[in-house]
């Protein structure tokens, strides 16, 4: 599998460390214990279309936000995470 | 032990015998292809080692035998084909331990219970060490072992020398100093493990269902699990249990159940046949390759996870290099065998590397999944704690900590100390 970094350009998947699920930000330390519990251990886990985040170790070090194909593995996009999810 | 079932035949020396003079062409049917009844006590989603050990087991020690396992390809064709057929007792925890010990007692008096010869071959696993840390770790993962029965012997540099001549003790940059043997590990044969469990349910009027996929649950008006829909008609029952771990999640997300657990694809090898050459179970310390020979001759080897979510049952090329790199570091005679064929796996991986057992929030559904790297060794204790707690609605006292509410208490059974993060499992 290839990664287009949106800063380095294609790269192979070896050089980025897979984080998971595309979560978005944790619901904050006022939150209560089963919102938090959720966040830290729950998985949708689909088969098909997913967001991810992996992050660009060997490369630029950003966080990336890839969307992939956990059947087939086709890597649909891939931009900056800080740019916000769509 | 009652045996129903028109065709079944116990096997012994006199069966084969008698079939070696007919010239073994009047061997019966293993077990019969059922058709689906419209209604059951107990179904078992997925006719793979576990789902089919679970019938068993409540056929055999709970009486229950009006159950149905349902498979949508052909049984064993799922991880129960696809792993390398190790099965040991040599985990650090006790939560771990306890349980996996009570799995290989069962697989010592497997063939005897199933009157089916699965080829559990205890040729010991060698756990090699390579640094003074290492070494304690496998001292205390030895104790462990040692303290729930399991037996450990901690072996130095020449102890190891003579059990693996080949290895290569001339590494500078992660010499082998001795290994942690666990002499009751070894390898059973999968195909063997599924085909004697699903023979042996039959025989006590288990139904095994190929080719029925499960699309849907039925609900009752409380919301409560009371049958499946399948791609070969509706089917009511008291009990679901779902035994179909490398895709829990996507069963699961049918009835809207959170799970803790990601997918990952793991790959394994094969080589063509060979002499024996490897006497028992390795293991790298230094990196991720583990191998045995097969009783073809064949080494079977593997490695890490890819490290990515996949249901794809195969994997990529960086891990296939990395595989081969460990194996040429261990043992570089490897080099001269040629690899036969490679293939995928797809496991559950939890949030902490263990297994879940359990009731789901959902009345009527059961869950049997999660199984990381343990599914084929766990297959006898998964199917008897699973088929105690369908019939029983509490858990097996070797299971009791393998449950959903230890996420949330704080109480996980973490094995490696990584988090929650399944791909560092």
């Amino acid at each position: 599998m290839r990664i287009v970094c949106p800063y380095c350009g294609d790269r192979d998947t070896e050089e980025f460390i897979f984080r998971g699920e595309a979560l978005g930000r944790h619901p904050g330390l006022n939150s209560d214990e089963y919102a938090m519990f959720e966040h830290v251990y729950h998985r949708t886990n689909l088969s098909g279309k997913t967001s991810e985040h992996w992050y660009h170790v060997q490369g630029c070090r950003n966080w990336i936000l890839v969307e992939r194909d956990t059947l087939t593995h086709t890597i649909y996009s891939a931009r900056l995470a800080k740019d916000g999810e769509s | 032990m009652g045996r129903r079932g028109e065709s079944f035949m116990r096997y012994s020396i006199f069966s084969l015998a008698r079939n070696a003079i007919s010239g073994h062409h009047r061997w019966p049917r293993q077990w019969p292809d059922a058709t689906p009844r419209e209604a059951y006590s107990i179904i078992i989603i997925g006719g793979g080692g576990h789902g089919l050990a679970t019938a068993y087991y409540l056929a055999s020690r709970h009486r229950i035998s009006n159950i149905a396992v349902l498979e949508k390809g052909w049984i064993g064709s799922g991880s129960a084909g696809r792993n390398t057929t190790i099965i040991r007792s040599n985990y650090g925890l006790h939560e771990n331990e306890a349980f996996y010990e009570f799995s290989m007692k069962l697989w010592e008096g497997l063939e005897q219970d199933l009157n089916y010869n699965v080829m559990v071959s205890q040729r010991g696993i060698l756990n090699l060490y390579h640094s003074d840390g290492q070494r304690d770790a496998y001292v205390r993962r030895g104790n462990t072992m040692v303290m729930h029965g399991a037996g450990a012997e901690l072996l130095d540099r020449e102890q190891t020398r003579r059990i693996a001549p080949f290895l290569n003790f001339e590494n500078a940059r992660f010499p082998i100093m001795g290994g942690l043997l666990h002499r009751r590990g070894g390898t059973a044969r999968h195909d063997a493990v599924v085909w004697g469990y699903a023979r042996a349910a039959a025989a006590l009027g288990v139904n095994i269902i190929q080719n029925c996929t499960v699309t849907g649950f039925q609900r009752d008006s409380q919301g409560a699990v009371v049958g499946v829909e399948t791609t070969r008609g509706p089917i009511r029952s008291e009990k679901v249990g779902m035994c179909v771990a490398g895709h829990t999640s996507q069963v699961g997300s049918m009835v809207g159940l959170k799970l803790p657990i990601e997918s990952h694809v793991i790959q394994a090898f094969v080589t063509e046949g060979l002499k024996p050459v490897i006497p028992n179970v390795i293991t790298f310390g230094a990196g991720h390759f583990y191998i045995s020979q097969s009783d073809k001759g064949g080494l079977v080897f593997g490695g890490d996870l890819d490290g990515y979510k996949s249901y794809a049952q195969r994997g990529n090329m960086p891990v296939v290099e990395d595989v081969c790199e460990g194996g040429m570091a261990l043992m570089p005679m490897i080099g001269r065998a040629r690899i036969l064929r490679s293939w995928g796996g797809i496991i559950d991986m939890s949030m902490d590397g263990s297994p879940i057992i359990d009731r789901t929030p959902i009345d009527g559904l059961y869950l049997n999944g999660a199984w990381n790297y343990g599914g084929f060794k766990a297959t006898p204790a998964s199917g008897y704690c699973f088929a105690y707690l369908l019939a029983n609605d509490t858990p097996h006292e070797t299971a009791a900590a393998l449950r959903f509410d230890r996420f949330r208490e704080g109480r996980l059974i973490d094995e490696k100390g990584v988090g929650p993060q399944p791909n560092l499992h």
